[in-house]
């Protein structure tokens, strides 16, 4: 009995771990935890990317259902992205960009060529909101609930297929829920 | 040809100094405590976007702006684990390269040890089994080979002379 319990408890632990291990086979690793979700956007002051004499912080991102699209003029992959936020906006997407270490000039005329999805640009030349989100890499697209909590991150570009399965429901739900609040507060304190 | 190599070399070399300088920040510190912290924890912290690299070591935009971070808290005089707690916040538990213990950690932490006591315990019972095995072995015999010791020790003792004789016989 006891000898039989020896030569099956390191099949057992090889067994185990073989399973662990193979579960991480094929996911990417370098899509880190969101570390701020659930939580609200952190607060910050800065310029609009329109108008440096307008200052805004974390109270534009409250009040509806947003997508917070983190981009720049010398990221590729947003340029990639840029036709399909585009085609979102035209939905009714509510956008709001995060022009992330990026040079104001260079930025406004990429938005007048190549057209505007965004309600309005914070403009963060030294990423630092960036820095306090967590940013670690242009595109990034954050979908900000109505009180401003961040409810998902998606590193990388957005297009049909990550809006399709992760981004639009999540918006859709979040939208649901902020309707069903307007309409009965009290309740929704309750509950 | 040595002028080529030489000429080759001190290109390497440049290129080398030109790398080098690259990642080298320059920070001041108002105490030399200071200074052993902001090493020690550039070293600890791990850069988000090239894996497996510490932010000392990567030269990632993401990387140097964490260590300007590091640098800015320490002389606010905020400790290390304030610090390390500050990039947590924001990174996520990846971005330290000695994770807090807690319940989702204590198989990083301890499972190395588990299996190593494991191993160690098998080890020690197979190899205790095994001598066990050998000196019960020695000690005494089996059925069949009581048998056969007093088949010999039997015929020796009946002819022990004729049979070695005639044996030495056949050899001749």
């Amino acid at each position: 009995m006891n000898q039989r319990l020896v030569y099956i408890t390191p099949i057992i632990v090889a067994l185990g771990l073989g399973l662990i291990l193979f579960t991480a086979i094929g996911k990417d690793p370098t899509r880190l935890e969101t570390a701020r979700l659930n939580d609200p956007i952190p607060a910050f002051k800065l310029q609009d990317l329109d108008n440096a004499k307008r200052m805004v912080d974390e109270s534009v991102l409250k009040g509806k259902v947003r997508l917070l699209n983190v981009w720049a003029t010398w990221c590729p992959a947003c340029r990639a992205e840029h036709d399909y936020l585009q085609y979102l906006a035209n939905q009714g997407v509510p956008i709001i960009g995060l022009n992330y270490k990026d040079d104001r000039e260079a930025a406004l005329k990429w938005l007048k060529q190549l057209g505007n999805p965004y309600e309005m640009n914070i403009y963060d030349p030294k990423g630092s909101l960036g820095f306090d989100l967590g940013v670690y890499g242009a595109p990034e697209t954050y979908v900000i609930d109505a009180k401003g909590l961040v409810r998902y991150r998606h590193v990388g570009e957005v297009n049909a297929r990550i809006w399709e399965s992760k981004l639009a429901p999540l918006v859709r739900a979040l939208q649901e829920d902020a309707a069903a609040s307007a309409r009965s507060p009290q309740e929704e304190d309750k509950v | 040809m040595r002028r080529l190599f030489s000429a080759s070399v001190g290109a390497l070399l440049l290129i080398m100094a030109f790398t080098a300088a690259a990642s080298i920040d320059v920070y001041e510190f108002e105490t030399d405590q200071q200074r052993a912290a902001y090493l020690e924890l550039i070293r600890e912290l791990r850069c988000p976007k090239c894996q497996n690299q510490d932010i000392a070591d990567s030269n990632a935009p993401i990387a140097q702006d964490m260590r300007a971070a590091v640098h800015r808290l320490l002389n606010e005089g905020k400790s290390h684990d304030e610090i390390v707690a500050y990039m947590v916040e924001r990174f996520g538990d990846f971005v330290s390269y000695k994770p807090k213990v807690s319940s989702e950690t204590y198989l990083l932490w301890f499972g190395p040890w588990l299996l190593l006591i494991l191993g160690v315990v098998c080890i020690v019972v197979l190899g205790r089994k095994r001598a066990s095995e050998k000196a019960a072995s020695a000690d005494q015999l089996s059925k069949q080979e009581q048998q056969r010791l007093q088949a010999l020790l039997n015929m020796h003792t009946q002819e022990p002379n004729d049979s070695a004789r005639s044996q030495e016989g056949q050899q001749e």
